[in-house]
């Protein structure tokens, strides 16, 4: 059983490394992960637990999108971790720690997902036709005839300076945004956790799910539209949850 | 012609003749830095013209900004505990 992880493990390292650029100047290792891995080898377990808390929330959210329940997918989280401690020792810093974490959690989800078929398709034609063509806005928004079809029928209203602040302070803007967020279509989701909530490059999380720039960037493009129009419906008190 | 509406004119092919509906479509292009040097003139222009594209443009910013504050919801204890335990064994291993 073992046996069979750990190669499992070496397969997402080779694919990671070998889908990285290995040129000095592209290298992503930055010399604080350097140091957190070398931690983590000598059995720090301050440096581990802090990974866990840093991750374990993105990486249930990410799992949650290829498999249909929370145990299962908190299942999936722990084998990552596992994967993690058992890769460590090979783990070369030519990706980002966070990088190779998350591809260790997308094929591992994606397996179990398979297992449950409930897995997500990542080609455009397993992709509804709604998120590849719905506008960022709605169409109402904007003016249909005469010269100046196309603009906007009534401006959207200017936010206030300091609203992330503002929204980040209150637990019930938090929470809606949360909801937000889980209310996107997996393949959206699991877009804007990789690139807005975890702060990964476009080519990071491409080669984490193994996607073209252009499909990344249509779906980027999407759930930001639509968490943006969720916030601004939340803004204008016509969402706020009970 | 009025002057009105020469001004109008010259305004909108200044703006590359963009609509706000195409704006907010090629907006996350902007943000990603993957338009080519005339896409970002005409989306300059069209942004310097237009109010609610400002706006729009802003409240993206806004919420990729607030998305990426969120706070992390703690990992529960038993979880944790969990997880640091297999790390003793892994280390003692």
């Amino acid at each position: 059983m073992k046996q069979v992880a750990v190669s499992f493990d070496d397969q997402v390292d080779m694919m990671v490394e070998q889908a990285l650029p290995s040129g000095g100047s592209v290298q992503k290792t930055d010399p604080e992960e350097l140091r957190l891995v070398e931690r983590l080898r000598s059995g720090d377990e301050a440096a581990f637990a802090s990974l866990v808390d840093r991750h374990h929330n993105s990486l249930l959210r990410m799992a949650m999108a290829h498999v249909s329940d929370r145990s299962v997918a908190e299942e999936v989280v722990q084998d990552t971790w596992i994967g993690v401690l058992e890769g460590l020792d090979r783990f070369q810093g030519r990706s980002s720690l966070k990088t190779w974490i998350f591809s260790i959690l997308f094929h591992k989800a994606k397996t179990r997902g398979v297992r449950e078929s409930r897995h997500v398709s990542f080609s455009p034609l397993g992709a509804s036709a709604d998120e590849f063509e719905a506008p960022a806005v709605d169409p109402s928004r904007f003016r249909t005839s005469g010269h100046w079809a196309g603009y906007w029928a009534s401006y959207p209203q200017p936010w206030d300076e300091n609203t992330p602040e503002k929204l980040l302070l209150s637990k019930e803007s938090c929470t809606f945004l949360e909801k937000a967020i889980q209310a996107l279509p997996p393949n959206l989701r699991q877009i804007i956790i990789l690139r807005d909530v975890e702060g990964l490059s476009s080519g990071e999380t491409c080669k984490i799910l193994g996607i073209s720039e252009t499909n990344q960037h249509v779906r980027l493009h999407r759930a930001r539209s639509r968490v943006r129009r969720a916030l601004e419906q939340y803004m204008e008190g016509g969402a706020r949850p009970a | 012609m009025t002057r009105e509406e020469i001004k109008i004119y010259v305004l909108d092919y200044l703006a590359g003749r963009m609509t706000c509906k195409e704006f907010v479509e090629i907006i996350t292009d902007y943000l990603e830095g993957t338009m080519t040097f005339w896409e970002r003139i005409r989306f300059h222009l069209h942004l310097g013209l237009c109010f609610g594209c400002r706006v729009y443009l802003r409240q993206t910013q806004q919420t990729i900004q607030t998305v990426g504050r969120l706070p992390r919801e703690p990992v529960p204890p038993a979880v944790r505990e969990q997880l640091l335990k297999r790390f003793r064994n892994w280390k003692t291993q």
